[in-house]
């Protein structure tokens, strides 16, 4: 019998991140910011290179015998597992169908995913189980095939979730990152830092006396009024989750390869959060959010687009927030509230709160 | 939000810029030693829109910083003890000590946790009566308050499972230091208004004096800073020296009696080496002898710590204004936030970090495009 | 250093052991804070808060000073004349040339 070669590609590839840099997985490689994207960059997409994955959006667009479907995954590992506003199984499924949204599509069947861990409550999965029905029958998405595993105690966090949907892409709607370009407008949908800010609220060790809901939404309805609205003249779609809405511009920009341009007097942000940002020593453009959506749109839908949000709870204070310029191609600016200018870098690390 | 908004204000912003861009006659050095107030200054883009004549020096007011090397390993070097819960604020986790940092620690499975005030490490003592918690104490005399009333309760409670290492640093000696040295180029000084608000402003007479400078006691919101530097360039230009409270909201010359008395009773004034600096004579706390037990140097004994600092690392020359960060060699290149070669690249404080991620943005672009060229060749 | 936060007092709990703590609301959120350094503040007062202890009250006569400061810069703006003296403060500034670096 003839030895098999190893697979040519992989054969004699030692791991592209430099093990002296990054012996071991750290908590920021999963934040969103630098560490992650040369996670992904360097690592992910190195053994599974392909043009689909490379565009790096939120989900993927495959054409299959005529029809363009939107595919995404997400998985969920938050703590705590019960929140002000939700739940790992409500933010599951939002999460899930809002990704399939950010490429277009308009979802239609998401399968799930349990990783259970020895001894997690059976009433606590039957709520979570339950709060997923409601949120996926609310979004007219059907979970469609799953699969179970449990692991020993101690070896989870009670329970991982992981969702994948699928959904169906109209004719007339092109979103990709690589779409922004120099004159078209930032729009966001509301008022940043809800979900990061509420899930903070109720972590151990931090506790503020008025509740903060999380604001995981499906995003998909309003998605739908807006590409009705502007079809082709919407360029990129993102929801800014983790690592916040400046994780998201630093993204695009740097994919795109164009500048952006925010104004800080634009951005909306809740009187609590804001509070709650100030004594956390938190910058809220880094603090994830769950049911806000980050439309670049062709300079002139830009209020119409405004308009079709507005027309839904999930964007009610929407508002256009910046825009796509030529100069500082892959960096983000911010002009301050008083009229000076600073880089919105991308995150380094997890953002820690400081107190200095 | 109330005495919030008012001071970040555009139009009133744009009037202080306008009033000093007339102002200077020759160029000055000012320094703000602030933590806070560098954020501020770079978050708003301040520095960028004073004039040309003002260089603002970013001077050592990161405590976490400052904090020397060998007390972070001695730090680390505790947490990792399987009795300890090691609580810390959110600042001092990612600072790496020589070989790790606190968040490495965790990830190796030490228990170490972020908390916001000391008063949540004294309820987690009480709460785990079979742990030890150690609160790294850190910062310049602002927090002094909050410590030292940590120390003070855990002692009036007999809480014995709870311990401090004490990083405390003070803001009078340091600044002594500066004006002292033969290259000394600072001018006038910004003072801290929230350490003001706790020690007052009476101590700072006496330096205004002997080096004849102005001092201006100044907040932390765009405005406080613009009306600071606009009140320390006027006394510049007018030969003036001595101090003044721009704070005046906040800040009294006595400051707060009552944090000051706790403070006498839990810390005594010793010598304290500052990172990037160098030891400077009575310019730090430690707690008094008849609280030592509560001192986690003396309470866990970890071995020899000798740190290494990095050869290359200009932290002093940064820290008083001599060189700018982007006028290192490792800037951006070896040393980044991410893998800091020395003190001020450490915090988001620090003058090189803030640097790093606000500031300077035509560096910025020029590194991004050459690294960017270099990923495609 | 450091991040003092301003905030409104809506409650005030003393402390049989003379650690009064009390209730206060940044924003809208709310926090319990230690008033041990501000024992004369009332509710409604606001506080400088830092790492959950409240260092100083927040003078509301002195908050107003730096809009009366620019106030009487636009005045004097208007007038034509010298910029104003600087905010006053409880000692005289001394005088004299400031020493060359």
């Amino acid at each position: 019998m003839t030895d098999q070669p190893a697979h040519p590609s992989l054969a004699g590839l030692s791991c592209p991140i430099p093990l002296t840099d990054y012996p071991s997985v750290q908590l920021a490689h999963g934040g969103g910011g630098r560490l992650s994207q040369m996670l992904i960059e360097g690592l992910f997409l190195e053994a599974f290179d392909n043009p689909v994955l490379e565009l790096l959006h939120d989900g993927a667009i495959l054409q299959v015998d005529g029809a363009r479907l939107a595919f995404s995954t997400d998985s969920f590992v938050i703590s705590p597992l019960f929140f002000p506003g939700g739940d790992i199984g409500s933010l599951a499924v939002h999460g899930t169908v809002n990704d399939v949204a950010m490429c277009g599509g308009r979802p239609v069947a998401m399968s799930t995913g349990y990783i259970l861990e020895e001894g997690f409550p059976m009433e606590d999965l039957w709520r979570i189980t339950r709060s997923m029905e409601e949120a996926s029958r609310e979004a007219s998405v059907s979970v469609v095939t799953g699969d179970t595993k449990v692991v020993d105690r101690g070896k989870g966090d009670g329970v991982y979730i992981n969702t994948t949907g699928i959904g169906v892409i109209p004719a007339g709607v092109e979103i990709s990152p690589r779409r922004a370009r120099p004159g078209d407008l930032v729009v966001l949908s509301g008022a940043i830092a809800v979900h990061g800010i509420a899930i903070m609220s109720v972590r151990e060790g931090l506790e503020f006396e008025t509740q903060l809901e999380s604001d995981s939404a499906n995003l998909y309805p309003m998605v739908a009024s807006v590409l009705e609205r502007a079809g082709e003249r919407v360029h990129v779609l993102r929801d800014p989750t983790r690592g916040g809405v400046a994780s998201a511009l630093n993204e695009i920009a740097g994919k795109a390869g164009v500048g952006i341009r925010l104004d800080e007097r634009s951005i909306p942000i809740g009187e609590e959060v804001r509070g709650a940002c100030e004594i956390l020593g938190l910058d809220p453009l880094y603090v994830a959010n769950e049911g806000k959506c980050l439309a670049i749109v062709d300079r002139e839908a830009g209020e119409e687009v405004v308009e079709a949000m507005r027309g839904h709870a999930t964007g009610g204070a929407a508002a256009i927030v910046g825009e796509i310029v030529e100069e500082h191609p892959g960096k983000v600016l911010l002009r301050s509230r008083i009229g000076g200018m600073r880089v919105v870098d991308m995150l380094s690390g997890e953002q820690l709160p400081r107190i200095c | 939000m109330k005495f919030v908004d008012e001071y970040r204000d555009e139009a009133d912003a744009v009037r202080f810029i306008e009033a000093m861009r007339g102002l200077p006659t020759r160029s000055w050095n000012l320094m703000e030693i602030c933590g806070g107030q560098t954020h501020t200054i770079i978050k708003s883009g301040i520095d960028r829109l004073l004039p040309p004549e003002i260089n603002m020096v970013h001077g050592p007011g990161c405590p976490v910083c400052v904090t020397p090397l060998e007390l972070i390993d001695r730090a680390i070097a505790i947490a990792r003890r399987p009795e300890v819960i090691f609580t810390s604020f959110g600042d001092m986790l990612r600072v790496p000590g020589s070989s790790a940092d606190l968040l490495s620690v965790k990830a190796d499975g030490g228990d170490v946790r972020m908390v916001y005030s000391p008063l949540d490490a004294l309820t987690l003592a009480h709460a785990n009566p079979g742990k030890q918690v150690v609160f790294f104490a850190v910062g310049f005399e602002t927090t002094a308050p909050a410590n030292a009333m940590a120390v003070w309760r855990a002692a009036q409670e007999e809480v014995e499972n709870f311990s401090i290492l004490c990083s405390h640093v003070l803001v009078p000696p340091a600044m002594e230091a500066l004006l002292g040295a033969p290259d000394n180029l600072v001018q006038g000084f910004l003072a801290a208004g929230h350490v003001c608000s706790v020690m007052g402003y009476w101590e700072y007479e006496p330096i205004a004096e002997r080096y004849r400078i102005p001092i201006v006691v100044t907040g932390f919101e765009p405005l406080d800073l613009l009306q600071g530097t606009y009140m320390t360039l006027r006394a510049l230009e007018e030969g003036r020296w001595g101090v003044e409270n721009q704070y005046a909201r906040s800040v009294t010359r006595e400051g707060n009696v009552p944090a000051q008395q706790l403070m006498e009773k839990v810390f005594q004034v010793v010598d304290r080496p500052w990172r990037g600096i160098g030891p400077i004579p009575m310019s730090g706390y430690a707690l008094r002898a008849e609280l030592s037990r509560f001192d986690a140097e003396r309470r866990f004994e970890v071995g020899d710590i000798s740190a290494q600092e990095s050869p290359e690392c200009i932290a002093g020359e940064i820290l008083k204004g001599l060189k700018k960060p982007h006028e290192c060699s490792a800037f951006g290149t070896r040393c980044t936030p991410e893998r800091p070669l020395g003190a001020p690249m450490v915090s988001s404080e620090g003058a090189c970090a803030a640097y790093y991620h606000y500031g300077r943005i035509e560096e910025l672009i020029s590194r991004d495009a050459a690294q960017a060229a270099e990923r495609h060749d | 250093m450091c991040l003092g936060v301003r905030g409104k007092v809506i409650q005030i709990d003393p402390d049989p052991l003379g650690m009064h703590m009390g209730k206060v609301s940044f924003g809208g959120i709310t926090k319990e804070v230690c008033l041990a350094y501000t024992p004369e503040v009332e509710v409604g007062e606001y506080v400088i808060v830092h790492v959950g202890f409240a260092i100083s009250t927040v003078d509301e006569e002195e908050a107003a000073r730096v809009f009366e400061f620019l106030r009487e810069m636009n005045e004097l703006d208007e007038l034509d004349v010298p910029q104003p003296a600087t905010a006053p403060s409880e000692d005289a500034p001394g005088s004299g040339e400031v020493a060359a670096p």
